[in-house]
This record gives structure tokens, C-alpha cells and sequence, in this order.
């Protein structure tokens, strides 16, 4: 038996035989175009030939070791906190979607809790910590018995301080979208997985997640990126990420402009760097989803320069 | 058909597969099923007829108990499910137990429900490998095995979305068989398909019945109940109306609602 249908190798339509028609005229892009030319150049140059702007500084502090800690330490941040709220959203909207109205309750509960107060007063919370419980111990709650006790502000460093906040606050936002994912999977899935035997969690983990998450990560996409940025909020607690770093140098170099500038060529970098892998999750779960996959990046930009040479604005991809 | 089940009129009557007694189930203040007996024999295929919204459906999903009953007992193979029956007292089964229920009944969608993020191959071993712990090699022979039964060994690597709406039942019916279900049922396998791709998906479950496969089939296909059933049943407004001899049920039916719905099926 052949296949009549797509099966990964679609063919791509032959263009030799395309209509040639003349292109449509559209004035207006091109007097847009120009317009908005016309306003870059005017502050790019309102910006070059600014005197308060020293260049040669920002070139210096760019690469500058307290910089590149700040930087290294912003993604040790994001990353973490990243993965471990993800774990923890996931649960979270398991709990929530769960018929145990313990579970579902409690969940409910976080969510309304961590996303109802503001991150920011989250952040100082965690980190005065100490001024609330001075030790943190385990033992048997009402006796005297204690296994294991320590002094808070030696367990809860400002590093620690600032991961749980961003972890826990990111996790009641990421199980929301964890949760919609979940909701947009249809019933017969269940229904399929369960008459063949499987148990409710094999269903969850094998049948439901993987299927959700091709809705799930286009958000969370978004969420990476805003705790990339949001990382710079730990400043208050004195963790030593890029925007704390930069803020110290300016206060003695007072170069507060030049810094602003390292920190946002920065953040730029890293936000382009954290959205290439959104592409191949994408494709990693959106298997099966239709018959042809996403492109890459690298098959996107490929099929971009094949496509300046052909009449029709179509873009095509080889899966 | 010749089948090999014991005759009927022999003294010591065989024991039924499942056997459903007195099963009511109610949604909110609607009463879908009302007090419905009916007995299984093993091997034999039993096919359920009955207008829309008649209960056919809910009676299928309370056998494999994706819906839980109200009152009554449904046995399969001499297994209460979805209960545990201690004396007078009736407990809520496990999760887990359910789970270990199901394996045993095969259910096919009216609307395939393929995983769509595995292929037709992974759809089968799925359940054989993740949930009875066989081995992938093992259960990727069984289910090639499978996929060359109901005429696919060529697809296996097909995602659903690459497959016609008759390929992906075929492909759902394997999946069923590939855990060695004691009964299979059936919920308008072929509503959804266009009709030149009904046949094959018919005769495939045609070659399963003559097996010794038993089966619930919930159809409107009154060619197939007529050939391939043992037992017609006519379901309306949540009871059973009528049930017998195919030919009988299908050609002189008794009651006058069994009539008009026939003959509007035959229409
Ligand atoms: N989950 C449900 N909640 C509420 N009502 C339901 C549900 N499932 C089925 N019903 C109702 O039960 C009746 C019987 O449905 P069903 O068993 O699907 O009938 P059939 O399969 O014979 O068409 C219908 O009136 C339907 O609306
Ligand atoms: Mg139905």
C-alpha cells in the first residue's frame, strides 16, 4: 500500500507554472515606511550627538567582570526558577483539576494568594524573612523535641530569598496556563486512556500533558521572558544580578545612563537567546498536531531568503 | 452464523459474560437508564439499536463504568464493577482497581479518540507496555501483528491526523485488542465515518466476532446486527423495549416502537 497522504516529506507545490501577475501598487506602505525612517534616524542621531552619553563607557562596562557575574547570575536565577516553578505549576493544576476538593481547594488557594499580592512585596517578604522567624527549625510541633534548627537569615541567603519568591510567585501564574492547557484537550482522551486501563495520573502525565503542552508553551514562552526581566526586581534584597551590579557601579561612577544602556543591550541578548528554544518545544510536542511542523528558526530564515526570489509571498518549509 | 457457544436448551446453562441487573443511572433529575437487565453470553455479539438519547451509550460507558450507576450491579466475567460488595454493604472502588477493571473491557469511540501526539504503532503499545509493564519489543511485535489484522501494517508510523476516519478506527480496534480485552464494546463505531470507509471498518469487526470475540455493538447498521449479531437489543427512553433473535427483532418486530424505528432506520 502507498500513501495518498502527506507523510513528512510533503511536496512542495512546483512554481514553474505560477500565475505571473503584477504585483498590487501600495503607495501607503511606502510613504509609512518612510515616515517612520525619518523618525528613527531623528533619534538615533538626537542620541549620537547627545554630550551627556560617554560611548567609550558603555563599550567598557559591556564586558566589565561584575557585569558578566550579574549577567551570569540573572540566568542562573531565571533558569532555576523557571524549571522549578513549571514542576510546581504543573502540580499545582493537577491539584486544582483533581475531583478531591482538598486539593482543588488548597490550589485555588495559592493561586489567589501568590497572584493576588505583588511580586515586589513577595521579593521583601522573603527576604526579611529573618525579621519574622528568627530560627527555623523541625521538630514535633507543641513539645520541645527539635531534629534540626537553624538561624533564618543563614538558610534564607538574599540568593535563596530571591529564587523562592520569583519560583512561587511564577508558579501561580504558570498554573493557570498549565491548567487552560489542560482544559483544552478533549474528553475522549480521558475517556480512551481510562477504558484502556490506565490510572488517572498515567493519564495526566502520558495522555493529557503531552497534548496540552502544545498550548501550553506559547505562554510560557512569555512567562520566561518576563521572569528573565523581573529577576531585576531582587535589586531590593541585594542579590547580585545584572541590574543590582550595574546600580552599584553607577552609584560610584555616576554614569547612570551609560549602565542603563550595558544592562538593556544585555537583557535584549538574553531575551533573543531564551526565545529560540520556544521553537523546538513547539515542535518536540506539536508531533502529530497537523501534518506538516512549525519551521525553525534556521528553516525560517532560509525559507525567508528563498522567498525574496519568488513571485508569490507564500512561505514554505520541508518539515 | 455458526458459532461455537453452547447451545442454549442444554440443561446446564452457560454462565453470561457480563450480566446487567435492575441498572438505573440518572443525570440531575433525568433518568437515563430505568431498571435494564441484560445478559452477555461469552463469545456471542449483542447489538444494541434505539433512537437517539434512547441510553445506548451511557448503558456502554456504565459497563466499563466511565459513568457510575445509581443502583443495580453490573457483572463482567463475575467481577462487580466499579463496586466492591462486602455482606449487605456496597463500597467506591479504587481508582486503581477500576483502572484494573477496564483492562479487561475494550471500548471503541463513536469519534476513534487516537492519541494524536503518537503514532498509530505507539497508540497501540501504549497501554500493553505503560500499564501491563510488557516489554516495548514484545508489544511492538503484538501490535504490528495487530495493525496487519485489521489490514494497516503499512501505517504504522502514521500520526492519526495523517490517517482517513476509517484508517484511525481500525487503528483504535487494534489499540483495544492489543491489552486482550475479555469483552469489546463497541459506541457507533462507524457514525462518524463517510460511507464508502464503513465496510472495512465492518468487516474487520465482522473477522473479530467470528474469533469468538464477544461484543456490545451500539449501531445503526441493521445489515451487520442482522449478520454478525447473536442478540439484537432494542433500547427506547431508557429501557429495553425489545430484544431477541436478530432476524426475529429486525424482521417481525413486536412492539410497535421497535417497528417505526427499524423502519425509519431502513428509510
Ligand atoms: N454526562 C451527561 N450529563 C447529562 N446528561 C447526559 C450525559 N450523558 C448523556 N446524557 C443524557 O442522557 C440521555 C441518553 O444519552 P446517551 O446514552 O448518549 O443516548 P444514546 O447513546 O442512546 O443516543 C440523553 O438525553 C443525554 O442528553
Ligand atoms: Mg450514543
Amino acid at each position: 500500500m502507498t500513501s495518498p497522504i502527506s507523510t513528512g516529506t510533503a511536496p512542495t507545490v512546483s512554481l514553474a507554472a505560477e500565475v505571473k501577475a503584477i504585483p498590487l501598487r501600495r503607495p501607503w506602505r511606502w510613504i509609512s515606511a518612510a515616515v517612520l525612517l525619518a523618525v528613527v534616524a531623528l533619534f538615533v542621531e538626537s542620541l549620537l550627538t547627545n554630550k551627556n552619553i560617554e560611548y567609550p563607557a558603555i563599550g567598557r562596562y559591556l564586558f566589565d567582570t561584575h557585569i558578566l557575574a550579574g549577567v551570569w547570575l540573572t540566568l542562573v536565577l531565571t533558569v532555576l526558577s523557571m524549571v522549578v516553578s513549571t514542576l510546581l505549576a504543573i502540580l499545582i493544576a493537577a491539584m486544582r483539576l483533581s475531583t478531591n476538593p482538598v486539593l482543588s481547594t488548597l490550589s485555588w488557594l495559592y493561586v489567589w494568594l501568590f497572584r493576588g499580592t505583588p511580586l515586589l512585596v513577595q521579593i521583601v517578604l522573603w527576604g526579611y524573612l529573618g525579621l519574622l522567624y528568627s530560627r527555623l527549625s523541625v521538630g514535633i510541633p507543641l513539645t520541645d523535641v527539635v531534629f534540626w534548627s537553624v538561624d533564618t537569615n543563614s538558610l534564607i541567603t538574599a540568593f535563596v530569598a530571591g529564587f523562592l519568591a520569583l519560583t512561587l510567585n511564577e508558579a501561580a501564574y504558570s498554573s493557570e496556563i498549565v491548567r487552560a492547557g489542560m482544559l483544552s484537550v478533549d474528553e475522549g482522551q480521558r475517556e480512551a486512556a481510562y477504558s484502556l486501563g490506565m490510572s488517572p495520573l498515567y493519564t495526566f502525565s502520558r495522555i493529557l500533558l503531552p497534548q496540552a503542552m502544545r498550548v501550553i508553551i506559547p505562554p510560557m514562552g512569555n512567562e520566561l521572558i518576563s521572569m528573565l526581566k523581573n529577576t531585576s526586581l531582587l535589586s531590593v534584597i541585594a542579590v547580585l544580578e545584572l541590574y543590582t551590579q550595574a546600580s552599584l557601579i553607577s552609584s560610584q561612577n555616576l554614569k547612570q545612563v551609560e549602565l542603563l544602556a550595558v544592562v538593556s543591550i544585555w537583557y535584549l541578548f538574553m531575551t533573543s537567546v531564551l526565545s529560540v528554544p520556544q521553537y523546538y518545544l513547539e515542535r518536540r510536542f506539536g508531533r502529530g498536531a497537523s501534518r506538516t511542523l512549525p519551521p525553525t528558526p534556521l528553516q525560517r530564515l532560509r525559507a525567508m531568503l528563498a522567498d525574496r526570489t519568488r513571485p508569490t509571498e507564500t512561505l514554505q518549509v520541508k518539515p | 452464523m455458526i458459532r461455537e457457544s453452547a447451545p442454549s436448551t442444554t440443561l446446564q446453562a452457560i454462565r453470561p459474560l457480563v450480566r446487567i441487573e435492575n441498572v438505573r443511572k440518572s443525570f440531575g433529575k433525568h433518568e437515563v437508564l430505568k431498571d435494564i437487565t441484560l445478559n452477555v453470553n461469552p463469545g456471542e455479539v449483542t447489538c444494541l439499536l434505539g433512537p437517539s438519547g434512547s441510553g445506548k451509550s451511557t448503558l456502554l460507558r456504565c459497563i466499563n463504568h466511565l459513568e457510575s450507576i445509581d443502583g443495580g450491579r453490573i457483572y463482567v466475567d463475575d467481577d462487580l464493577i466499579g463496586y466492591r460488595q462486602q455482606g449487605e454493604k456496597i463500597y467506591e472502588m479504587h481508582p486503581k482497581e477500576i483502572a484494573r477493571q477496564r483492562r479487561n473491557i475494550g471500548m471503541v469511540f463513536q469519534k476513534f479518540n487516537l492519541f494524536p501526539h503518537k503514532t498509530a504503532i505507539e497508540n497501540i503499545t501504549e497501554a500493553p507496555t505503560g500499564v501491563k509493564g510488557l516489554a516495548k519489543g514484545n508489544a511492538s511485535k503484538r501490535a504490528m501483528e495487530l495493525l496487519d489484522r485489521v489490514g494497516l501494517a503499512d501505517w504504522a508510523s502514521h500520526y492519526p491526523a495523517q490517517l482517513s476516519g476509517g484508517q484511525q478506527q481500525r487503528v483504535a480496534i487494534a489499540r483495544a485488542l492489543a491489552m486482550d480485552p475479555k469483552l469489546m464494546l463497541f459506541d457507533e463505531p462507524t457514525s462518524a465515518l463517510d460511507p464508502e470507509l464503513v465496510g472495512d471498518v465492518l468487516d474487520v469487526m465482522r473477522s473479530l466476532a467470528s474469533q469468538g470475540m464477544t461484543m456490545i455493538v451500539v449501531t445503526h447498521e441493521i445489515g451487520f446486527a442482522r449478520g454478525a449479531g447473536d442478540q439484537v437489543v432494542f433500547m427506547d427512553g431508557g429501557v429495553v423495549v425489545e430484544q431477541g433473535d436478530p432476524a426475529q427483532v429486525i424482521s417481525a418486530p413486536r412492539h410497535e416502537r421497535t417497528k417505526a424505528f427499524i423502519e425509519s432506520v431502513l428509510k
